[in-house]
């Protein structure tokens, strides 16, 4: 595998990422249990969607078609998707919402400072940038976990039964291949099976905190990141992010 | 027990240099929390470099109903304003 296919594929991972959960984070946008957990959640989003630009943008570039991050996001369906499979997960309640949201910002918090590093330097410009944010956004949801996971008996029910439900969904993060073999041989990412360890154990060290059991069963879906197999809930949020692309060509505001 | 946060009151100092001032409240649990809410509701337009946040309860404020005999009395006394000194222009705002 070439270098630029594997980064045109490893940009398409990062922003499809940051667009999925950005747009389920988004769902929540007037319907949050409290205006500031509201306003939280937006922010979140908007910094989400504003990383997916940068990578989508260089996906394009690195493709070279003449396509723009927006082509990228609006004109593609799920099979052509790369995101995890935990982002497209539906948002259930508040708990899992955070709950989801904490085991993907700290990964991002491992990973993107990493990436900072990068010899690459577009793919260092756009980690540098989203670090700054995403540094926020896990002490954010490392917070919530705690207080909710550590909180009154139903939160704490409810946390728990988030983490059991998205559990078998965080293994795919290390679900790594060719691409990230041929990136990190050549500098330009870390290879994601040596940020393992620390990635468990900064959750493992939240979750402890937040009096929450880590589920024993080792089993993890797979087939986001490769884009052999998504959920079913994929395709229900291209057709409410994509409808207006997809009936209007080219429409703008 | 009240199941509400309980409120907090929120200052941002816009610029170094300036002082604090009272941009609003919110509720939250703590003042952690507190902290975390104002810079997500209050400084998402750049406004901020410092933030304070101090729970509601914990301010004293005077009754609206006293205003009589707390400022009134100061209306007269017009030598109390400083407005007898030319300010040299090198000094700039004050």
């Amino acid at each position: 595998m070439e270098v630029t296919d594997a980064l045109q594929q490893f940009a398409t991972r990062m922003g499809d990422n940051t667009l999925i959960l950005g747009h389920r984070v988004s769902e929540w946008c007037g319907h949050a249990p409290v205006l500031e957990e509201d306003i939280a959640l937006a922010n979140t989003a908007l910094d989400l969607i504003g990383q997916t630009q940068f990578w989508l943008g260089l996906a394009a570039e690195i493709q070279d078609e003449g396509k723009s991050a927006d082509d990228i996001a609006f004109l593609r369906d799920v099979w052509d998707f790369r995101n995890l499979l935990l982002l497209e997960l539906p948002n259930d309640d508040f708990g899992r919402t955070l709950m989801r949201q904490f085991l993907f910002d700290a990964w991002q918090s491992i990973h993107l400072p990493r990436l900072a590093l990068s010899s690459d330097p577009r793919v260092a410009a756009i980690a540098e940038k989203a670090s700054k944010e995403v540094a926020y956004h896990v002490e954010r949801s490392a917070d919530t976990v705690v207080g909710l996971g550590d909180g009154s008996a139903e939160s704490h029910k409810r946390m728990q039964a988030a983490l059991d439900y998205l559990w078998p969904y965080v293994g795919e993060i290390f679900d790594t291949d060719e691409v990230d073999d041929v990136l990190s041989e050549a500098g330009i990412v870390t290879h994601p099976s040596s940020l393992k360890g620390e990635y468990y154990a900064l959750i493992e060290r939240v979750l402890t905190k937040a009096t929450l059991s880590i589920p024993e069963d080792p089993f993890a879906h797979k087939g986001g990141r490769s884009g052999f197999r998504h959920t079913e809930h994929l395709g229900h949020i291209l057709v409410e992010m994509q409808w207006l692309q997809r009936a209007y060509p080219g429409s703008k505001w | 027990m009240s199941k509400e946060w309980p409120l907090w009151e929120v200052f941002i100092r816009g610029q170094h240099g300036m002082s604090h001032r009272h941009v609003g409240s919110l509720h939250a649990a703590d003042a952690e929390m507190a902290l975390k809410n104002a810079r997500d509701v209050y400084t998402r337009r750049n406004e901020g470099v410092s933030m304070w946040v101090v729970e509601s309860s914990n301010i004293t404020a005077s009754a609206p109903s006293d205003k009589g005999p707390l400022y009134e009395p100061s209306n007269s006394k017009i030598y109390r304003h400083p407005t007898f000194f030319d300010i040299p222009d090198e000094v700039g705002a004050m």
